[in-house]
């Protein structure tokens, strides 16, 4: 049982994987530990970039700190009680912890999209105007309409949804719905999406709807993705990295992690291994 | 190194296992086969040629139940790493097998005709040494790939110099026998293809030694010249 331990430690002692060669950083993590209340951590020196204009996967068993360490990159955590984090996260080299980041415009610049959609109780024309009037994006009416049209014809959702503009954004089905969280978060043009288990809730065609909207996305933002869908992660990441028990184990370009990774505890994750 | 049988899924192990023990007794088929085609070359058994090709029918059979086999895996399993590497060399190898399969058929078609002849027993020396060490890389590749031991696999694949450099003494005589004997054209080319076919199950075997390579270390070393692998997996 302790000789298990040891070993595994020493397992987790060291990331392997390719450092980001191909590619500008455009958030970097350095050092970054986090706890939830001062006893529990659940993120270890975890050192790892998102690269510009691609797609970052995470995954990793359920537990192991993927939408914890997400959630750090736009400072969601900051909204839960008793979490706290060390080590340094830049966004295009500045410190996003440092006093003089604003967390709402900060989440402005890094979006969020999770696992369940999320529509607001309004209009779908609404959920798209909210972050744009927020943040004053659009100055008059018109203005606001591109931005509305804009960010559904980049979402996918325009075609279906032009001419149900102030139908609740409920009665979309769930594919729907999930484009539409993507179409407010554009809204606010942003740099970087994040996104937690985008697809989980959806059936395999709004999937691979969503899959190829990323694929598209890609060329104007980063994105990182948390998924368990192992397919999912080959298919679209350009890097994947692996975490387990809060240690990032890989991160390497997908290519490899799928046909032959560096460690022992991906390979035995990714193809269904006893690990 | 990473065992095939750890998967959480029991179904998947033993739907690998089971792939894998049907290469294995398709191979046990194929060396039965080059061993019979060999036999009746050397020792003019002509009676066993005839079984190298009722064996092709059943090479033939499990090559398609193998393909279905590995068709069906990545349709349910979609296998990553070292299972897709594994399964990707399955579809490799039993091709290989099957071919050597057809080289045998060959030799055998020959040395019926060949049995009767004895202008061609000159060159059965070198034959027979050629022959030695095909069937011993063939009978290494099996075993290497039933054990997935990548360290032999490289050893076994670089044997095939040895029989490459004997067909070409080979050829060399065979080639100044002809300028010297013209009447014996005939039986000389036959020679010539036996050795051929001899040479090219060397060459199928030397492949599935550098799949092995593949599945163990996730490195293609076909076509390198002078390959070394440095990481002990
Ligand atoms: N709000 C919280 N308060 C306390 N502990 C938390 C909180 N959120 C997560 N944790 C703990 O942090 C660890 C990592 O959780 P996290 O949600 O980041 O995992 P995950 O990799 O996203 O898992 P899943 O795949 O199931 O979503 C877990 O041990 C979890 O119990
Ligand atoms: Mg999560």
């Amino acid at each position: 049982m302790n000789n298990n331990k040891v070993e595994l430690d020493q397992q987790l002692s060291e990331t392997v994987g390719k450092p980001l060669i191909n590619g500008t950083p455009k958030i970097t993590c350095r050092d970054v530990n986090v706890f939830y209340n001062q006893d529990s951590q659940a993120i270890f020196d975890v050192n790892v970039d998102l690269a510009k204009n691609q797609i970052l996967a995470m995954i990793g068993p359920s537990g192991c700190g993927k939408s914890t360490l997400l959630r750090c990159l736009n400072r969601m955590n900051d909204t839960i009680d008793g979490c706290s984090i060390t080590g340094k996260i830049s966004l295009d080299g500045e410190d996003i912890y440092s006093n003089d980041i604003d967390p709402v415009l900060l989440r402005a610049k890094v979006g969020m999209v999770f696992q369940k959609p999320n529509p607001f109780p309004k209009s779908i024309y609404d959920n798209v105007a909210y972050g744009p009037r927020l943040h004053g994006i659009a100055t008059n009416n018109s203005e606001l309409d591109d931005v509305v049209e804009e960010s559904l014809i980049k979402a996918g959702l325009w075609k279906e949804t032009k001419d149900r503009l102030n139908k609740p954004g409920t009665g979309l089905s769930g594919g729907q719905q999930q484009r539409l969280c993507i179409a407010r978060t554009i809204a606010v043009r942003p740099d970087v999406i994040l996104m937690d288990e985008p697809t989980s809730a959806l059936d395999p065609i709004a999937t691979a709807t969503i899959e190829e909207l990323m694929h598209e996305l890609k060329s104007s933002y980063t994105i990182a993705v948390v998924t368990h869908s192992m397919q999912q992660a080959a298919r679209i990441s350009d890097r994947c990295s692996y975490f387990h028990l809060g240690r990032l184990v890989e991160v390497n370009d997908t290519n490899i992690v799928f046909t032959n990774p560096e460690h022992e505890l991906t390979e035995n994750y990714i193809t269904g291994r006893f690990g | 190194m990473l065992n095939i049988g750890q998967h959480i899924s029991q179904e998947y192990n033993d739907e690998l296992e089971d792939l894998r023990n049907q290469v294995l007794s398709m191979g046990g088929l194929v060396e039965q086969q080059f061993s019979d085609a060999s036999n009746a070359l050397l020792n003019g058994t002509i009676n066993i040629a005839q079984r190298v090709t009722e064996l092709d029918y059943q090479v033939n059979a499990m090559e398609v139940a193998i393909d279905e086999g590995c068709a069906q895996i990545i349709a349910k399993r979609q296998p990553t790493a070292i299972d897709l590497r594994n399964i990707f060399t399955v579809i490799k190898v039993v091709t290989d097998l099957e071919r050597m399969g057809d080289e045998s058929e060959k030799i055998a078609k020959f040395a019926s005709e060949l049995s009767a002849d004895t202008n061609s027993m000159g060159f059965y020396k070198n034959l027979k040494h050629m022959t030695f060490i095909a069937k011993k890389m063939l009978t290494d590749a099996l075993d290497c790939y039933a054990r997935l031991d990548a360290k032999k696999a490289l050893e076994v694949s670089n044997m095939d110099a040895e029989i490459d450099a004997e067909f070409e003494i080979l050829n060399r005589l065979l080639s100044t026998y002809l300028l010297e004997d013209t009447k014996n054209i005939e039986s000389i080319l036959k020679v010539t293809w036996c050795a051929r076919s001899i040479e090219r199950v060397g060459d199928h075997a030397k492949n599935i030694c550098e799949y092995i390579v593949y599945v163990v270390y996730g490195k293609d070393i076909r076509h390198v010249i002078d390959g070394k692998l440095q990481d002990d997996k």
